[in-house]
């Protein structure tokens, strides 16, 4: 490997901050695409992007912020994951089992627990 | 970055010295080094250079290999194969290819545009990309990471969903028949694939298929000889996941016309066509390094330069997945599943216990590897035979050279057959 | 804080790509275009993440959201043919996107104000072997339930989609 050379060019940074304010946005996509998506389907997606979005956060801590042991928001990241994946087998199974007794998916219209 | 991409470094200022093609890339470096070139511009070349050798590889691959299997195959059923444009017909591929580009890319009227164009090109790039992890030689490898065989199983996860979006957006039930076997197959041969190379990362206690090939030559023994069974099971998985003939369901002309690439035409077909080629390759180029040594043959790669024994390794790999496309027919659905959940995963399950017992043996006892492994190398084989064999005798369908029974009618009441004297004649019992 | 030019330019890149995707999940009119987009958006945080020196995480990213996760939305799309394809809005369209934007304007707000403990740290090096380290010592427990979670999910997911036996026979 050689020696790196020194830059002439501007050189750029990256701070923490900036890949908070990604993991916010994608956060309050996956907030907005939860909340107001007709298809359960598309609310799932919704959660799973939120899901995600906490994860950029989790691991930007963990590549940034001091601590002991550093490695434990990445062990944290792989546990969202794992639980992610369960929720999503869960909630598509129920999409589907809905399906089969409506004959829809669409959340404004499975309103029989309504008052 | 530098952790994830150890890029191209120099071995010597020869740039002549074909031992070792990063000597080329190298002495490029070298000239934008002198020049006052900045780190960044160097990093760009050397990532471009890499990238530019395994894509041109690739793409060579893609139109030779058309014609080597179709000659091959050719020859194998007592046919010619191509052999009229050019000498040896080495130029029908190109015919090929200049046929498909003219032909007009229809498009069903009710198809999502979208997803429709998008759905080959992402079955064509995980084929590639997998290529960047793998060694070509001691100083060879474009990406060296660390997590190359999951980032390997990861792409190839990826061509599953690619499969998908064809099938569903054709709008065609046999396209969607098609994408659904792709996918129940995928699905199920996922796990005996994990589990056959979770036995060697086990065994080698790495995940970068650099470190695996250097583990070989460390100890101077091929993978094959000390995991076989691990080999076998990886070999009929992948050779399911490719969609070739044994396991072409997902295409079968005769089933379902042509599966899931049934609305596709000109060179999106093309790109399908290719990319099954370029997977091929891909699979063949994983399995020489993980089980075959990749870059090194024991005193060979001393005189023959690396990459080419690579290359000869490949297509020694390549030419059986030809030769079981050639000889074998097609499996049944049912039987393709059920051959990978009650055969390949309990197999792989097994082989798992045995390497992970072998290494904990090797670490407690202390003893060294010149007497281990080669004990190994005895048990495992030993093993896999007697576990292939307890498979065979147990769990394989009887087959039965003279039904007592009839068959196919299990649900009509058919009054039972008069006791036949053994040997039974056949004509009584045919239906 | 890392100040190597060519990482921060990827992670640009990137996020720009990301984001643009995730927008597009929200925008696209047909819900299997929203999938697709969906699973580009996983393979880009999936560049993030190695941006971030989580190799690892990233490559389970890829493998299990791109290759799994979406493979299973698809099927959902599909298993039900009579629903509606349309990525539409309910009526709380405006709220929800109201709401969004304020938190979104909120957490950024929190991450200027923060005074953040950072440390110079390196980038970590190979982060597999001390990962599994982690799972198998402090964290065994944790990991040893959430095998037993996805066991109890997969069977979960099986009986509630399970056909009933006699309804077959009827039919």
């Amino acid at each position: 490997m050689r020696a790196p050379m020194p830059d002439l060019l501007l050189t750029l940074a990256l701070h923490l901050e900036e890949v908070l304010v990604l993991g916010a946005g994608l956060f309050a996509l996956g907030l907005y695409l939860a909340l107001s998506k007709r298809n359960a389907v598309g609310v799932l997606m919704g959660v799973e992007l939120m899901l995600n979005a906490v994860n950029v956060t989790l691991l930007a801590f963990s590549r940034f912020v001091v601590s002991p042991r550093p490695l434990d928001g990445q062990v944290f990241a792989v546990f969202v994951i794992t639980v992610a994946a369960a929720e999503a087998a869960v909630a598509l199974a129920l999409a589907v089992a809905v399906y089969k007794h409506r004959e829809t998916v669409n959340i404004d219209e499975l309103d029989m627990l309504r008052w | 970055m530098t952790m994830l991409l150890s890029l191209l470094t120099i071995v010597t200022d020869n740039w002549w010295d074909i031992r070792d093609l990063s000597n080329v890339s190298g002495a490029v470096l070298d000239i934008i080094d002198d020049l006052g070139g900045p780190a960044w511009l160097i990093y760009i070349v050397s990532a471009l250079l890499g990238t530019l050798a395994i894509i041109s590889f690739i793409g060579g691959v893609a139109i030779i290999n058309i014609w080597v299997e179709r000659r091959v195959v050719g020859r194998m059923q007592s046919r010619l194969g191509p052999n009229r444009l050019g000498p040896f017909g080495l130029l029908q591929p190109i015919a090929d290819a200049i046929k498909l580009m003219q032909k007009e890319v229809l498009q069903p009227k009710s198809a999502p545009g979208l997803i429709f164009t998008l759905a080959p090109i992402m079955f064509t790039i995980p084929g590639i990309a997998m290529m960047a992890v793998l060694p070509w030689g001691r100083n060879m490898s474009l990406a060296n990471v660390d997590v190359g065989i999951l980032y390997i199983l990861g792409l190839s996860s990826l061509g599953a969903l690619a499969v998908f979006m064809a099938g569903y957006s054709s709008n065609n039930k046999y396209a969607l028949f098609g994408s659904m076997r792709v996918i129940a197959m995928l699905v199920s041969y996922e796990i005996p694939i994990v589990l056959s190379l979770l036995g060697i990362v086990l065994f080698t206690g790495t995940m970068n298929p650099q470190g695996i090939v250097l583990f070989q030559e460390h100890y101077w023994s091929l993978m094959i000889l000390l995991q076989p069974l691990a080999f076998i099971i990886y070999f009929f998985s992948v050779s399911a996941e490719l969609n070739r003939t044994p396991a072409d369901i997902a295409e079968a002309e005769s089933e379902i016309v042509g599966g899931y690439h049934t609305e596709y035409s000109g060179m999106k077909f093309g790109l399908f066509y290719a990319a099954e080629l370029i997977n091929a390759v891909a699979v063949s180029a994983i399995i020489s390094t993980l089980f075959l040594g990749g870059w090194w043959a024991y005193k060979l790669d001393e005189i023959v330069p690396g990459w080419m024994i690579y290359i000869g390794k490949i297509y020694t790999v390549y030419f059986v997945f030809v030769w079981t496309r050639g000889t074998l027919p097609r499996f049944r659905i049912d039987q393709l599943l059920a051959f990978a959940w009650k055969w390949l995963t309990p197999m792989a399950l097994l082989n798992i216990v045995m390497v992970s017992a072998e290494v904990t043996i090797w670490e407690e006892s202390g003893l060294s590897a010149g007497i281990v492994l080669p004990i190994y190398m005895v048990i495992n084989t030993a093993a896999a035979g007697a576990i292939i064999y307890a498979f065979v005798r147990f769990l394989a369908p009887k087959f039965e050279r003279f039904p007592t029974q009839l068959r196919f009618y299990s649900n009509i009441d058919v009054p039972s057959l008069p006791a036949v004297a053994a040997p039974p004649d056949r004509a009584k019992v045919s239906v | 804080m890392i100040a190597d030019n060519g990482i921060v330019i990827a992670f640009y890149v990137l996020a720009i790509t990301t984001g643009i995707c995730a927008l597009m999940v929200a925008m696209v009119r047909e819900l299997i275009q929203a999938v697709v987009f969906l699973a580009l958006t996983f393979v880009g945080i999936a560049g993030i993440y190695i941006v971030l020196s989580a190799d690892f995480v990233a490559v389970a990213q890829v493998l299990i959201y791109a290759g799994a996760v979406a493979v299973l939305m698809t099927f959902a799309v599909m298993l039900t043919p009579a629903a509606d394809r349309k990525n539409s809005e309910t009526a709380f369209q405006l709220p929800a996107a109201i709401l969004a934007g304020l938190l979104f304007a909120v957490v950024v707000f929190v991450i200027y104000d923060t005074n953040w403990r950072i440390s110079g740290r390196e980038a970590f090096p190979a982060t597999a072997a001390s990962l599994g380290e982690a799972f198998l010592k402090p964290f065994v427990v944790p990991f040893e339930i959430a095998s037993v979670l996805l066991l109890t999910a997969m069977v979960g997911a099986i009986v509630l989609t399970k056909e009933e036996e006699d309804e077959g026979a009827d039919a």
